[in-house]
């Protein structure tokens, strides 16, 4: 199976600053990617590039056309009702049904008329979901999208995103600072640091995914301590 | 010495205001500030009456009133304000084309920005009412300079607060936009336009004051027609009256149509908290 992304030797710097240093990316149709790393190692840079928002030098850089982007913050246009966020863009005869038919994936029917700003973080969220996924992305791209809302909430997303990652089948980037949110969602695990990926890891473990899993517990730790986090010992 | 205390007093009215607490009291405050105006108009009817103020310096409310009633009956009103009221239409639906286009242009792209930001920051310097004598060299003394006028008074407050609007919306929201698979077009339509239109009705509703004005100093040069006339009419036969009656008319021809912007308003920006609030 040919690679839907295949990335090789990708770099970006910003002045003097070599954020990326050269690095190779490949992700399969359809598979969960989760790319881990402390703050400033340029996750969001790496994922921009992907979108098309930034642009660095790469020796290959092939990318699906249809890609979507989730960002920290919804990035709704206030002035727009919902519905009318998803379908931005889009064209086709059938595009309102299909943003109904999405809203009604992300559970966001009910409020497709609202305005932005009266819609809670994590409704908000789901309307920018709905938007990426609207447009059949062969690649979704999540830049930490559950960092901004409350624990349960963002529970629920995980689940949520992994519901649509097997309805809809894109493969997905996720960006995030959440080593848990990592290990339950994706196939693969990536780590940058230092401009490029210091570690790999693969989660050979069937979903639902419980804390409790031995395996599980013992990715976490490897993945902790790659970031320079000890697991406190009680 | 003795009315020192006087200008205290005015300065801490402000904050009276400020801490005002609830609407029933905000009512009877406004009541209150009736009050003096009301004692103005009966003193200056007083005057009027007694001959103290001649009907040649200015005419009493009576006059003036019955000088209105007049004037409508004629349908000399009526007809002058039609008049004039296109003037300014015209003049500011030019300045509105002119300011939206400069604005757009200026703010999403840098040349031009670097072409058009620093020749209309030069104009706007310039009095521009003071311009009435070139234009009148221009344009001769007929509807050309005083339409001329209403545009160019008008395209400033459009453009600028336009301009500030752009360069306020959200670089997010454009990014966003571009992942969407916008357009430059679609850019500017979804997200420019909409972005900056709190700020674009801003200067609308600034710009058609400034319209108004520039319409009141434009009708004086020969106005063979509209409101400007009705006044030199007036003027050359000592009509206080009727001069008084004209500029009530400009005043509330100002606020009916600031009024009706803030109808759009209302409706434009819904989406807004404040207004769904
Ligand atoms: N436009 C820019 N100009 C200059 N420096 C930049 C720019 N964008 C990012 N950087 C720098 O590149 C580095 C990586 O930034 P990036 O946003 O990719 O980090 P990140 O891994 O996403 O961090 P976080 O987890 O905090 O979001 C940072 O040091 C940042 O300061
Ligand atoms: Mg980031």
């Amino acid at each position: 199976m040919t690679n839907l992304v295949d990335i090789r030797n990708l770099s970006r710097s910003f002045g003097a600053v070599s954020v990326l240093k050269g690095i190779d990316l490949q992700i399969a149709p359809g598979e969960f990617v989760a790319l881990l790393g402390r703050s400033g190692s340029g996750k969001s840079t790496l994922l921009r590039m992907l979108a098309g928002l930034d642009e660095g030098t790469a020796d290959r850089l092939h990318l699906p056309p249809r890609r979507s982007v989730v960002f920290q913050e919804p990035r709704l246009m206030p002035w727009k009702t919902v519905l009318d966020n998803v379908t931005l863009g889009v064209d086709g005869k059938t595009v309102d049904e299909r943003a109904q038919q999405t809203l009604d994936d992300v559970g966001l029917s009910h409020r497709k008329h609202a305005w932005p700003l009266t819609l809670s973080g994590g409704e908000a969220q789901r309307a920018a979901l709905a938007r990426a996924l609207v447009r059949k992305p062969e690649l979704l791209l999540l830049d930490e999208p559950f960092a901004s809302l409350d624990a349960l909430t963002r529970l629920r997303m995980h689940s949520l995103v992994f519901d649509l990652w097997r309805k809809h089948g894109p493969a997905v980037l996720l960006v995030t600072h959440d080593v848990w949110e990592a290990i339950a969602l994706a196939d693969r695990i990536l780590v940058l640091g230092d401009g490029h990926f210091t570690k790999e890891v693969r989660v050979p473990v069937s979903h639902p995914r419980r804390r409790s899993d031995p395996e599980l517990a013992r990715i976490e730790a490897d993945l902790l301590s790659e970031l320079g986090v000890e697991p406190l010992t009680v | 010495m003795s009315d020192m205390p006087l200008p205290l007093t005015g300065a801490d009215r402000p904050i009276n205001e400020a801490v005002r607490p609830s609407s029933g009291r905000r009512f009877l405050g406004l009541g209150r500030r009736l009050i003096s105006p009301l004692l103005l108009l009966v003193l200056w009817q007083v005057l009027s009456a007694t001959g103290i103020l001649p009907a040649r310096i200015l005419a009493g409310p009576t006059d003036i009133i019955a000088a209105a009633q007049r004037l409508i009956a004629s349908g000399e009103l009526i007809t002058g304000l039609m008049v004039s009221f296109l003037r300014v239409l015209a003049g500011f639906s030019i300045a509105l084309v002119a300011g939206v286009v400069l604005a757009l242009v200026a703010g999403v792209s840098r040349i031009g920005d670097l072409l058009i930001d620093p020749p209309i920051q030069m104009l706007k310097a310039m009095p521009f009412l003071g311009l009435l004598p070139l234009f009148i060299l221009w344009f001769g003394i007929g509807e050309t300079p005083k339409i001329g006028l209403v545009a160019f008074g008008a395209v400033f407050p459009i453009y600028l607060t336009l301009l500030g609007g752009i360069r306020g919306v959200d670089k997010k929201l454009v990014e966003a936009g571009r992942t969407l698979g916008l357009s430059n077009l679609g850019i500017i339509r979804h997200i420019f336009i909409p972005g900056a239109l709190p700020s674009l009705l801003v200067g609308i509703r600034y710009g058609l004051s400034v319209a108004w004005l520039s319409l009141v100093v434009g009708e004086q040069i020969n106005a063979s027609s509209g409101i400007g006339q009705i006044i030199t009419y007036a003027r050359d036969f000592l009509q206080t009256d009727v001069i008084v009656v004209c500029l009530m008319v400009y005043a509330l021809m100002g606020l009916v149509t600031d009024g009706l912007v803030r109808l759009v308003e209302a409706h434009a920006l819904r989406w807004r908290p404040q207004v769904l609030a």
